[in-house]
């Protein structure tokens, strides 16, 4: 089929082509591949929130497709205007009576359809039905729980905007909210002191090897969070109220557990270079140190005094402590719960203790 | 047609096994029948054994084995002596130091006191392999160069374990041995004392570390490149230079205007190795000890600029709402 001196001059001249043809489809494939990205965009693109000065590196990266895809939780919220007057019916007299105080002059109609949206928001058919019922019971603490959050705290849960806090923000929809958690205690056998609170894999070191005790030592006990000294020469040794390494490994569990719960990393508060300093921080630090308070308080003065209340079954696996809250309890993961969705304006029976 | 010449060594020596000098001692204190391995001569000599074990090695491996059994049982411990538990979880389990409140006294054995006992072994069985490079280089009437870059390291070594905790008057301040445990150790410890990277020791452990591997790669890059000129043979090559010596000279000076020497550059190279722990060590030393917030001494010492512009996003025209793509709130 080729030309006779084609076929000879071939023969004459042996030549190698797979070399050169490897090296030639190789850097073929890496233009056409460079083309693809820079015409048709890279495929994971990315985004950043820039939350300091140039230079300083602090931006929060994500990924556009996470970002584009909006908490699946906000779609199962059930607002007042979604609720039909035949759910308002069905709230029985006997639910009526059951008026949790604090709740001031609210009117039958008003308090049905708060009923209506606390039974949707918590996954709980009948609370309020029964008042000898324990889920009623704590629903009693849990709406007084709501108010102070949402006017005591109100510089953490309106920070940036008018979004609050009701029973949907840690329940969506389930009896037992997620993320909630129980005192651990030593979590390794054989050992004590700082040994035996550290290096196991568990949901509140987030799985790391930091020390699983930091919800404990900082949302329950009111423990010291900062480990810095404040000048460059301090004379301390290590011991009893001295901030030692243990100390900073525990609050680095901490904040990694606000990082996740969050789905931020550390510069969206801090300029990572002097974690201490106040004058480096962005505003959401302060949002923060508000947050930490609330929890404390949270626990300390609703969700502990109810331990009571609550079945075994319901209760910590090793104190049997009742169930706490913190970060991710309401965050689930994103900056602000349900990404920021104005749950209270509609519910102003919720807004303020004792509302009127 | 080109000749696969990268990773692997081109050549392999095969046959009676190489003795190495009759010495003194050597008869006694030789042991292993040497062997070899092709796969073992792709990367380096082909030829393994005969070690030579003497009483440094016998109590070195001794006190390491036990050291190593020791941070391994109490591992196992933790995890209530189950194997799959002890797989699944080895890289988060740790022997830890004592708690804070010991100070230098010695602790219980389950909270710390197996740590000191580990740690005393770990000691022993490094400062005996310490003598070992000692006693083998006076054996093979070699210089000591070995055994003062490897006395660098254990000055970082004992500075971490022994100088720095009797310093700040507690063995808490050890590291810990766990896989992610030390891991935690370095970050906390940074942390704690105010950014390690403003420590001026650290910034210069850093420059030789990452000097020694450039370092690394230019000589070892330069002598492969002039090996068909006779350039491996380097000792040769620095009391009589040859054309290899004068080409890879020559390179260096053309590219960047001066050339170390066939003689220098291992000075340059064992320095740059040797200064890394040293330079790491006082670091380490000074902190917590003479400094306790490095980013202040640095603020002081005028070398932590700040930077112009404001902290939160707000300041940078954004809001979380179109971050996430919900303008309109």
């Amino acid at each position: 089929m080729l030309p006779k001196w084609f076929n000879t001059w071939n023969r004459d001249n042996p030549t190698n082509i797979y070399g050169p043809a490897i090296l030639v489809g190789a850097a073929g494939l890496a233009v056409t591949v460079a083309a693809f990205v820079v015409v048709v965009g890279q495929p994971y693109a990315t985004d950043s929130l820039q939350t300091g000065p140039r230079g300083t590196g602090m931006s929060v990266p994500e990924f556009e497709s996470d970002l584009s895809e909006a908490d699946p939780t906000i779609a199962g919220y059930l607002t007042r205007a979604q609720i039909s007057d035949d759910a308002i019916a069905s709230i029985s007299d006997e639910a009526l009576q059951n008026l949790p105080p604090g709740l001031g002059d609210i009117s039958d109609e008003q308090y049905a359809e708060l009923v209506v949206a606390m039974r949707a928001w918590t996954g709980i058919p009948d609370l309020m039905e029964d008042p000898d019922n324990y889920q009623t019971q704590i629903a009693y603490t849990m709406v007084g729980m709501t108010q102070s959050v949402n006017e005591n705290w109100i510089g953490h849960v309106q920070s940036n905007a008018e979004v609050g806090v009701t029973c949907y923000t840690c329940h969506r929809g389930q009896p037992v909210p997620s993320e909630i958690w129980f005192r651990l205690g030593p979590v390794n056998e054989a050992a004590e002191g700082w040994a035996a609170v550290q290096n196991r894999v568990t949901t509140q070191s987030q799985y790391t090897s930091l020390p699983s005790d930091a919800l404990e030592e900082y949302l329950l006990n009111y423990g010291q969070i900062g480990v810095h000294d404040l000048e460059s020469h301090v004379a301390e040794y290590p011991s009893e109220g001295i901030q030692t390494w243990q100390d900073a490994e525990r609050t680095y569990s901490l904040m990694n557990y606000v990082s996740n719960s969050l789905g931020v990393n550390c510069v969206f508060c801090h300029n990572s270079r002097a974690f201490y300093d106040p004058a480096q921080v962005t505003p959401q630090w302060a949002t923060e140190m508000l947050g930490i308070s609330m929890v404390q308080e949270i626990n300390n003065d609703w969700l502990v005094p109810l331990e009571g209340l609550y079945p075994p079954e319901r209760l910590g696996p090793v104190f049997a402590d009742a169930p706490k809250a913190a970060c991710k309890t309401c965050h689930k993961g994103y900056q602000q719960p349900l990404q920021g969705l104005n749950v209270i304006g509609e519910w102003p029976e919720l807004a303020l203790v004792e509302s009127d | 047609m080109a000749e696969y010449q990268n990773i692997f060594t081109q050549v392999q020596v095969q046959g009676t096994p190489e003795w190495g000098l009759e010495t003194e001692n050597s008869g006694r204190e030789r042991i292993g029948k040497p062997g070899f391995s092709t796969l073992i001569g792709w990367m380096g000599n082909a030829q393994l054994g005969p070690v030579w074990l003497g009483w440094t090695g016998m109590v070195s491996l001794a006190t390491g084995i036990l050291a190593l059994n020791i941070i391994g049982f109490n591992m196992l411990a933790q995890v209530g002596w189950s194997i799959p538990e002890f797989i699944r979880q080895l890289f988060w389990l740790a022997l830890e130091p004592p708690s804070p409140e010991y100070g230098l006294s010695i602790p219980p054995l389950q909270d710390g006191g197996w740590y000191i006992i580990a740690s005393f072994f770990l000691l022993v069985s490094v400062m005996s392999w310490w003598a070992r490079t000692y006693i083998l280089a006076m054996e093979h009437k070699m210089g000591k160069h070995v055994f003062w870059a490897f006395g660098s390291a254990i000055w970082l070594f004992l500075v971490l374990g022994l100088f720095r905790p009797i310093l700040m008057g507690s063995w808490s301040e050890a590291v810990p041995y766990g896989i992610f445990p030390h891991l935690d150790w370095t970050t906390a410890f940074s942390i704690r004392y105010g950014n390690l990277y403003y420590n001026p020791f650290h910034a210069l452990s850093i420059v030789f570390l990452y000097g020694s591997v450039l370092l690394f790669a230019m000589h070892g890059a330069t002598i492969l490149a002039v090996t068909r000129y006779g350039g491996d043979r380097e000792l040769e090559q620095i009391v009589d230079r040859g054309t290899a010596t004068e080409r890879a000279a020559l390179f260096w000076r053309w590219t960047m205007g001066f050339n170390a020497t066939m003689e220098g550059i291992h000075r340059w190279a064992w320095w740059f190795a040797v200064l890394t722990p040293i330079t790491g060590g006082i670091g380490i030393l000074l902190t917590g000890t003479v400094v306790d917030n490095w980013f202040i001494w640095a603020q002081e010492h005028h070398f932590a600029p700040m930077y112009d512009g404001s902290y939160g996003y707000e300041a940078y025209g954004t809001t979380y709402q179109e971050f996430i793509g919900q303008e309109s709130n």
